[in-house]
């Protein structure tokens, strides 16, 4: 009780947002801690200056604010990848969806950071859910963005995520995180992503064979101009198919400095792609794979990490055949790097992130590496690693405490940290349900409660 | 008596008419109603009067191999809002026999369930599933239940587009269901007929169809029926051409209807020619085929409720409904079922104000009816924990949410919502044996259903191969056979 009280107590809203609280000195005591790679009984997280100061089993440090977690759960804010977190508000509505683009000229160089709303209200309602930071990224056909409930789904829109990329790259992804204020980019452009299987033959022409090909070629293309630069602003080079911004923003991919999430679903083409990476010297993340536990012994031994969610196990096509529940367990025995997605593109649905891990556990993946899968893998594979997604010192202060067991539904998160910066615990949608709560049939109408 | 004669006899009775020729082995279904169907007049030609063979697509479903046994041991949740420790379940002939502690008495040969450490709760119904009619895979020549052509298609039936292969019910089974309702999608105002299923595996829709179960009309609220319609420069392009819709729709049958009383009652002149279209919303009029109503916004339900009004029918529920929170008092002082989704928002405009306590806060009216349905092949897997997530929302305001009276969300609610709360549903003597056995508390994550019995008979065993069936798409795909993670392909 006392915890609540001390969030919803005197401390006001407004004063629990802003930034001079990072500075003070806190003590989570008393909670299991899950520090994203071990469990701690009884553990003490420090926390200042936004950042994780130590975590162990010492008594909180003298001046410290202390939090008491006896008998919670401690854990790192969890990572939503493949999100569309702060790029779109209400998916049927264009005009607030920042993450596709239709631009011909503007593909590869397509940066969502631009995009970003830090005020937009699906962040408090993912934080609430232990969202504390996301890899927002471009929306790419064949990926899991967009509204696709079956009741819509014969007028949602075009492929399966409501959306046809007009190229072989939807753009580059941003992190974010979900703390309140002004600016949530933490690093732009950190991956280009692109579809592969029947979305990406789709953008090619309708087979699979030509994408490559044309891969292939555009990689082709952005070396010979980075070779080049000078002969291509004299208008001494032979003419290139992509414009001079998508050049350059390929340029990183085509040696290999930055990831290419490629969107994958079917085994066979996610050889292809091992291959297609393997040839052109290209680092590839794959997003979907759920057939890859067919696989999975290439695709660990090619150290290529996997975006999944765990819950894909019906053949919504003919690429995804395979797809079983333990797909997460299959890869993850096998070495590979697995971080789990959320739900639906993760925007509204990113909160059922950490369910998607407890069913990845129920269906015999190791509970830590599930919680891995949420905190720290995210972080690696985004070359993050020490920086956020786990309590150690030195990485930034995204500190949940969870009622119970952080992957049960049941479970609340009762206060979170990002940045070192408590959060408020509300959102549009409680402030709604506050409205309502006693009936709506009061004399006065409900619109003069706020 | 005019109803009754426009309507001849019941579903239940014709449903076990056709259950005659298999009752051996099959479960029946007792005449809640003795109508006759005696009339005096020489028959219309076949095909064209509805009262001379109202279920012309009946079921053949037969229960599966069935076994007498006792469930005891567990943590019983009977759906009805009774949590029993220690629990005894007695089923016989594929109905439960009884229920109680520890101390009932385990009649002989009765197999012996041992279910401790374990939790029982009745089978879980979907009230809002496209299984079969949006199967997987949504491939091009699968897409089959949105007959989007015009904005009322009330003379289209689900079942008939119903493919029983669809991997789907096999996944939905091994997460507890053994009930669904089938229903179109959502672009017109009266999308067509849904139909209520048994989840068992079957070559034909009418092996799974549930007998006795009344047919439910879809109807939609809101965006979906504007956007599509009103894309096509045709009405309903807006909120009140819906509402103009709906109200020109149910003044036609209720013509309609009134010349089939008149003939049927005088007999004089020639008969009306039948229209399928007025048949399923003269049905709605004369209360055979209930309303399920997709209806998002609270000032769209209220109108729907007058609306209902003006005709003389009845909401039986409002689905999808996400404000149904702003009008909790009225739909409880109604009668009418909202379901709902937990988790989802945000993907239109009349889904932004969806809250995650919208059950918490429907059900503690009284004399509510709280659902929570999942419109989704995925969703339908995890309804428990759905409604765990519910909990936790109304929870995290102080509302006492006792487990086994959220158990009864997903099962005795969603029976009421779809009118065979006489059959299934709660764990009740005298009701259909379906039952699943979880290995967890199911308001876990780590829950999985053990076993699944439809009417008494196992029609899915997490641990014996044999009773995890494969629909005949699943042969021979890629990856059939292999195991993942060590765990075969039947428990995908």
């Amino acid at each position: 009780m006392r915890l609540r009280n001390l969030i919803l107590g005197a401390a006001s809203l407004a004063a629990l947002a802003s930034p001079a609280f990072a500075q003070d000195l806190t003590a989570i005591t008393g909670g299991r801690v899950l520090t994203g790679t071990s469990v701690i009984e009884n553990g003490t997280v420090v926390i200042q200056n936004g950042r994780v100061v130590s975590v162990g089993t010492g008594a909180a440090p003298s001046g410290a604010r202390v939090i008491d977690a006896r008998g919670k759960v401690v854990a790192p804010g969890f990572v939503a990848v493949d999100s569309g977190l702060g790029g779109s508000e209400i998916s049927s509505v264009n005009g607030s969806d920042d993450l596709s683009n239709g631009a011909n000229s503007i593909s590869a160089s397509f940066d969502v950071s631009y995009g970003l709303d830090p005020w937009s209200f699906t962040l408090p309602v993912a934080r609430l859910g232990g969202i504390t930071r996301a890899i927002v990224v471009p929306s790419h056909p064949g990926g899991s963005g967009g509204h696709n409930h079956q009741d819509d789904s014969d007028f949602a829109g075009v492929g399966e995520g409501g959306y046809q990329s007009p190229s072989l790259f939807a753009g580059q992804a941003a992190i974010i995180h979900l703390a309140a204020g002004n600016d949530i980019l933490v690093k732009p452009r950190v991956a280009m992503v692109a579809p592969f299987g029947e979305a990406g033959a789709g953008v090619s022409g309708g087979s699979r064979g030509a994408e490559f090909t044309q891969f292939k070629e555009t990689l082709t293309e952005v070396r010979l101009y980075a070779r080049n630069r000078a002969a291509y602003d004299r208008g001494d080079l032979r003419d290139l198919s992509l414009s001079r911004a998508d050049l350059e923003a390929l340029i990183p991919v085509a040696n290999g400095s930055m990831p290419l999430i490629v969107t994958v679903h079917r085994a066979a083409d996610i050889q292809q792609v091992l291959r297609l990476a393997r040839e052109e010297g290209v680092k590839v993340i794959l997003d979907g794979a759920e057939e890859g536990w067919m696989v999975a012994d290439q695709i660990a031994a090619a150290g290529v990490p996997v975006l999944l969610n765990p819950i894909s196990n019906l053949p919504g096509n003919l690429e995804t055949r395979a797809s079983r529940m333990q797909n997460a367990a299959a890869l993850d025995a096998a070495g590979v790097l697995i971080a789990i997605k959320g739900n639906e593109g993760s925007i509204h649905r990113a909160r059922e992130t950490r369910y998607n891990a407890g069913n990845a556990v129920s269906h015999g993946l190791p509970y830590d590496a599930a919680i891995e899968a949420i905190t720290v893998n995210p972080a690696k594979i985004f070359g993050m690693a020490g920086q956020f997604g786990e309590l150690r010192a030195g990485a930034a202060a995204d500190v949940v405490v969870w009622s119970g067991d952080p992957l049960e539904p049941l479970s609340i998160a009762e206060t979170i940290f990002i940045g070192g910066q408590e959060q408020a615990p509300t959102s549009r949608q409680f402030l709604l349900r506050d409205r309502y709560r006693d009936g709506g049939e009061g004399a006065m109408p409900p619109a003069y409660s706020r | 008596m005019r109803l009754r004669r426009l309507r001849g006899p019941s579903l239940a009775v014709l449903a076990v008419l056709a259950l005659g020729a298999c009752a051996t082995t099959g479960t029946d279904t007792p005449a809640a109603d003795g109508s006759s169907n005696a009339e005096a007049r020489e028959p219309l030609a076949a095909g064209l009067d509805y009262a001379a063979n109202p279920d012309p697509f009946p079921s053949t479903y037969r229960g599966l191999p069935r076994q007498n046994m006792a469930i005891v041991g567990g943590t019983v949740f009977d759906g009805a809002g009774r949590k029993i420790e220690n629990g005894v379940v007695i089923v016989t002939d594929g109905r439960i026999a009884a229920i109680g502690d520890a101390s009932t008495p385990v009649p002989s040969g009765h197999q012996v369930v041992d279910a401790r450490g374990r939790f029982v709760t009745p089978g879980i119904i979907d009230v809002h599933s496209h299984l079969g009619v949006y199967p997987s895979p949504g491939v091009s020549g699968m897409s089959d239940g949105n007959e989007a052509t015009s904005p009322n298609t009330a003379q289209v039936w689900a079942e008939h587009s119903l493919w029983p292969q669809d991997p789907g019910f096999n996944t939905a089974r091994a997460g507890g269901v053994t009930t669904l309702q089938i229903l179109p999608g959502s672009a017109n105002l009266f999308g067509g007929r849904g139909v209520t299923v048994r989840n068992v595996p079957s070559v034909t829709m009418q092996g799974m169809k549930m007998p006795g179960a009344p047919y439910g009309l879809k109807m939609a609220c809101g965006e979906n029926p504007s956007r599509v319609y009103g894309g096509r420069n045709q009405s309903p392009a807006t909120g009140m051409g819906n509402m103009a819709g709906y109200r020109a729709a149910f003044i036609a049958a209720r013509e309609y209807k009134a010349k089939w009383d008149k003939w049927r009652e005088d007999g004089e002149g020639s008969p009306p020619t039948r229209n399928l279209q007025l048949e399923t919303l003269a049905g709605v009029l004369d209360g055979t085929v209930l309303v399920q109503n997709h209806c998002y916004r609270a000032d769209e339900m209220a109108m729907m409720i007058d609306l209902s009004k003006e005709f003389g029918y009845k909401v039986t529920a409002f689905h999808h409904a996400i404000e149904a929170y702003k009008i909790a008092p009225l739909l409880a002082r109604e009668g009418i079922c909202a379901d709902m989704w937990t988790g989802w928002w945000g993907f239109k405009m009349e889904a932004l104000d969806a809250v995650e306590a919208n059950a918490a806060l429907v059900d503690a009216q009284a004399n509510s009816c709280a659902v929570i349905h999942s419109d989704d092949a995925e969703l339908t897997q995890r309804l428990n924990q759905e409604t765990a997530a519910a909990v936790a929302a109304g929870r995290r305001i102080g509302m006492n949410i006792p487990e086994e009276r959220a158990i009864s969300w997903i099962t005795l609610n969603p029976a009421r919502s779809l009118g065979i709360a006489d059959q299934t549903g709660s764990l009740e003597a005298g009701k259909r044996a379906d039952v699943v056995i979880w290995s967890a508390n199911p308001l876990s994550v780590y829950a999985r259903a053990d076993q699944v019995f439809i009417d008494g008979g196992l029609a899915f065993d997490r641990t014996n191969p044999a009773y995890q069936p494969v629909s005949d798409f699943e042969l021979g795909q890629p990856g059939f056979g292999a195991s993942a993670a060590n765990v075969p392909q039947g428990a995908r």
